[in-house]
């Protein structure tokens, strides 16, 4: 018997990703564990690994194809003894040679069989629509013309009339991303061909076209990217959050000379190794003033608003083309060498882009430190379903009046965005106190 | 009866594109009044469509008497016109439609004035219109909806009696032995038909160098055949010089070596111009130029509040032009985003000569002079069972398709019953069908619209019966 390799959920809400690359090709032994394949979900590159022991027989859907719809067949085992050649042919879905229909839209025959990964839940096992992009295969090579998709991404259907259908593939136009000025919204050409009007060609610039006018407008003055998936979940995560989340604003400015201080002779203190940061401390305050006021501590659910015991807080980490947000749970149990460790490896192994789903998922509220920028104070965009995020900015020097006197200090601003559904003004405010009181008297956050 | 002086909207123009206006504007609550000067209806009903078609129809019958034979039917003794019997069922059409259009506007509570209305002064966000029989209403809004008339041109004005408009020619009391016709677009090619049909000698005149110029080439040519072939005589590019009346006729005299013609009657039908005098534009906003309201795709005029829409705001003359533009403005007056106003190349156009012909969108040559890659189909009507059958088997239809993008960038038909059939490319058009889903459409059998998708199926080299 062949066995089918499916496209694995790699985390819950995993509905589709890329696979960036085969590590191993048709023919070669697989034993169960090896890795055979590496897939680009929301925000991290996971390796996928084989459950069950044969030869690589075909491989369905190519390195570098995107969209790939979880539960789809990705590639066929033989089993020892079988011959690949025979399960190569068998692959091919029946009328596979004539079809239009990438592979992708096989149904998926036994999840829990033949899955790379075998713990694919019922859910994310539900045969999904076909994938956006047609997928090339080997053994499907020669498909019918390309069709622009008949829904989005997120599986609704996209009304768009036949001519406006057939222009958006041929200029390469994504219909998802268009709004249709036709009746009920319908795409109609003349949206897709202003879609096609409006970025400058990306070719003029390459072909070399440029030196004719030097007064006429520059052509290919910019350039087309095509969106990661972490930048379109970012995007879509982030739009959401600003259309859901009624945001507002608290900002604070804490004095953190004392901080500097106690960190400076920890440091001096601590074992070799231990380095712990600005930042560390100010995960260890916000975990702390969490605690303090629980209600802060808070995610909408829509029926009901879920109260976290925990202060699981995320770390927005810049990395290439993005950021992701890792978590550290219950940071309020942390000490602070262990959080600082903590801290420094998710956010090296999120810049490699090796963390595990489990790793950046969930959490209460998040954390943004643009600080070493010299940004002196910024309001972020909460990171759904937290309930609230902190935006921090520079330690610097400012004049303070104390008792009338001018003097130094180095202040550093905080603002907190917070979520009204679940964070009233008056919460946010005592949560923004109970966090400077820990960052000014920074002995308190120790208990 | 105390009669409401102020409205939403007042239309001045009671044709195909007024009295649509005013209805649609009272389904979207507006109060509205029309002013009409003559016939609610219009020329369309009154002068124009209507009446034609019912004339048309008594030719099409007396033809059908001279095939009965091919079919086994037999007519023994003589068959004979009653003429005034034939223009006064074609008045009593009218009549019956025009009668219909005042009940729908009495049902849609539109006040209608029988006047001839001028635009006043503005007295707040309201103007003043005049009306003839001394009262004065005003509107918020004004649409202009006035029509158009024949055209005259300079040297060939129409007397009435020996040469006529399209208003004489349509009621006439005695058959002229020979006629000539000015003009060769849809009216002078349906009066061509008619009267050839009903005996006459006719000659029919072009300046251009085919007859249905605005039509597809091949279209224009097949209809000149057919008209020869029943015994029309057609003369294409060649210019009229003078048309004189005497008592014994008219005498046509040409530009050049062409040889003059003397025949009983003449009429007129070297197009339109639109009524846009005495409507007290003079110190307003509204530009008219060659004979037409300029206005943009909404109707609206360089005056804040004043619209114009149908022949008085140019060409295509068609009402049913006319009935859209009415439509999308009351729309784009109240707001509706979904306002649709007429896209370029969406207004068919239809001829009831004998064959028929319809159109719409680019012709062949149109099509590659805007710089598109074509592919072509034709079918004749000499290959649809349902043609054969009915003993009207002569007729072409073209579909002219970017090759591209499979966009039907337009059809050209002539043959039986052809003008309705064109709205099915009409409504392929409207969704932005492209040759896939027509090829993929299933037409019954056996009916003339086959010849549709076979055209279709031509143009991709897939045609089944030819």
């Amino acid at each position: 018997m062949a066995i089918d390799i499916l496209m694995p959920a790699l985390s819950p809400t995993m509905e589709s990703g890329t696979l960036s690359k085969w590590t191993i090709a048709v023919g070669d032994p697989v034993r169960s564990g090896d890795v055979i394949a590496e897939i680009e979900t929301d925000k991290a590159t996971m390796e996928v690994e084989a459950v069950d022991d044969g030869v690589l027989a075909s491989i369905l859907v190519a390195d570098g194809s995107d969209g790939v719809a979880v539960g789809t067949v990705i590639a066929r085992l033989a089993e020892d003894g079988e011959a690949v050649e025979d399960v190569a042919s068998a692959a091919v879905p029946p009328p596979a040679p004539v079809s239009p229909e990438p592979v992708s839209s096989a149904p998926v025959s036994d999840p829990a069989e033949a899955s790379a990964a075998s713990q694919i839940d019922a859910v994310s096992a539900d045969p999904v629509p076909a994938v956006a992009e047609p997928v090339q295969t080997s053994a499907v090579a020669a498909v019918a013309a390309p069709k622009a998709p008949a829904t989005s991404a997120d599986g609704s259907r996209i009304f768009a009339s036949p001519l406006a259908r057939r222009i958006a593939v041929d200029r390469g136009i994504d219909l998802a991303r268009l709004s249709g000025s036709g009746p009920h919204g319908r795409i109609l050409r003349r949206d897709v061909e202003e879609q096609a009007a409006s970025p400058a060609p990306v070719m003029a610039s390459a072909a070399g076209q440029m030196s004719a006018s030097a007064s006429a407008p520059v052509a290919g003055a910019s350039s087309l990217e095509p969106n990661s998936q972490m930048r379109r979940i970012i995007a879509q995560r982030l739009q959401e959050s600003k259309a859901n989340a009624p945001h507002f604003y608290l900002t604070v400015d804490c004095e953190i000379d004392n901080l500097l201080a106690a960190r400076r002779m920890m440091n001096d203190k601590a074992g070799e190794g231990v380095k712990i940061s600005v930042n560390d401390l100010v995960i260890r305050a916000a975990a702390m003033a969490l605690m303090a006021v629980p209600k802060a501590n808070a995610s909408w659910e829509g029926d009901h608003t879920r109260l976290f015991h925990h202060a699981d807080i995320a770390m927005a980490v810049a990395v290439d083309g993005g950021l992701v947000t890792p978590v550290v749970w219950a940071a309020e149990q942390k000490g602070l060498a262990a959080l600082s460790e903590i801290t420094r490896d998710l956010a090296s192994r999120a810049r490699d882009g090796q963390l595990a789903p489990e790793e950046f998922s969930g959490g209460s509220f998040t954390i943004s430190n643009l600080g070493m920028y010299g940004i002196r104070e910024f309001a972020a965009v909460i990171n759904p379903p937290h309930g609230a995020i902190l935006a921090v900015g520079a330690g610097e020097e400012r004049p303070v009046v104390r008792d009338g006197q001018l003097a130094v200090a180095t202040v550093m601003t905080v603002t907190l965005s917070a979520d009204h559904r679940v964070v009233d003004g008056a919460v946010g405010a005592e949560w923004l106190q109970a966090f400077k009181g820990y960052i000014e008297q920074p002995v308190t956050m120790l208990l | 009866m105390a009669q409401e002086k102020n409205f939403d909207l007042v239309v001045i123009g009671g044709g195909p594109g007024g009295y649509v206006a005013a209805i649609r504007a009272a389904q979207l609550g507006m109060s509205v009044a029309l002013v009409e000067r003559e016939h609610l209806g219009g020329i369309c009903l009154n002068w124009g469509c209507i009446p034609t078609k019912a004339l048309l129809r008594a030719a099409e019958l007396r033809h059908s008497i001279d095939e009965m034979q091919a079919f086994g039917i037999t007519i023994t003794g003589e068959v004979k016109i009653d003429l005034p019997a034939v223009v006064k069922r074609s008045r009593k059409v009218a009549e019956r439609l025009s009668m219909g259009v005042k009940h729908l506007l009495k049902k849609n509570k539109v006040s209608v004035f029988d006047a001839v209305a001028k635009l006043g002064a503005k007295q707040g966000d309201q103007r003043v219109v005049s009306l003839s029989d001394g009262g004065d209403i005003t509107g918020r809004n004004i649409i202009l909806a006035t029509g158009a008339r024949a055209r005259t041109l300079p040297g060939l004005e129409a007397d009435g009696t020996k040469i006529l408009t399209y208003r004489e020619a349509m009621i006439p009391e005695t058959m002229p032995k020979s006629l000539v016709i000015i003009g060769s677009g849809a009216i002078g090619a349906e009066f061509a038909s008619f009267y050839l049909d009903m005996g006459v000698d006719v000659t029919l005149i072009e300046a251009m160098d085919r007859i249905l110029p605005v039509e597809d080439e091949e279209i224009s040519s097949f209809v000149q055949n057919a008209f020869e072939k029943r015994g029309m005589k057609i003369m294409t590019g060649v210019k009229l010089s003078s048309l004189t009346a005497s008592k014994a006729g008219v005498t046509a005299a040409f530009d050049g070596k062409q040889d003059d013609i003397s025949v009983e009657r003449a009429i007129l039908a070297v197009g339109i111009t639109g009524n846009t005098e005495a409507l007290g534009l003079e110190g307003t906003g509204v530009k008219v130029e060659r004979n037409h309201i300029v206005t943009d795709k909404s109707g609206a005029t360089g005056e804040p509040g004043i619209y114009a829409i149908g022949d008085v705001a140019g060409p295509p003359w068609l009402a049913h032009k006319a009935s859209h533009e009415g439509i999308a403005c009351v729309e784009h007056m109240a707001g509706m985003k979904d306002a649709h106003p007429i896209a370029d190349g969406a207004v068919p156009g239809c001829t009831y000569c004998r064959p028929q012909v319809a159109s719409i969108g680019l012709t062949e040559a149109a099509a590659k002079a805007a710089g598109h890659d074509i592919r072509v189909g034709r079918f004749p009507m000499l290959a649809n069972g349902k043609a054969i059958a009915m003993g009207d088997d002569q007729g072409l239809i073209k579909t002219v398709f970017d090759k591209k993008t499979g966009e039907l960038l337009g059809a050209h038909m002539v043959g039986p019953e052809v003008t309705e059939l064109i709205q099915g490319y009409a409504v392929a058009r409207t969704l932005e069908a492209t040759e896939a889903e027509l090829m993929q459409t299933i037409f019954p059998h056996p009916t003339l619209s086959e010849a549709m998708h076979e055209s279709v199926l031509d143009a991709y080299g897939r045609a089944i019966h030819f």
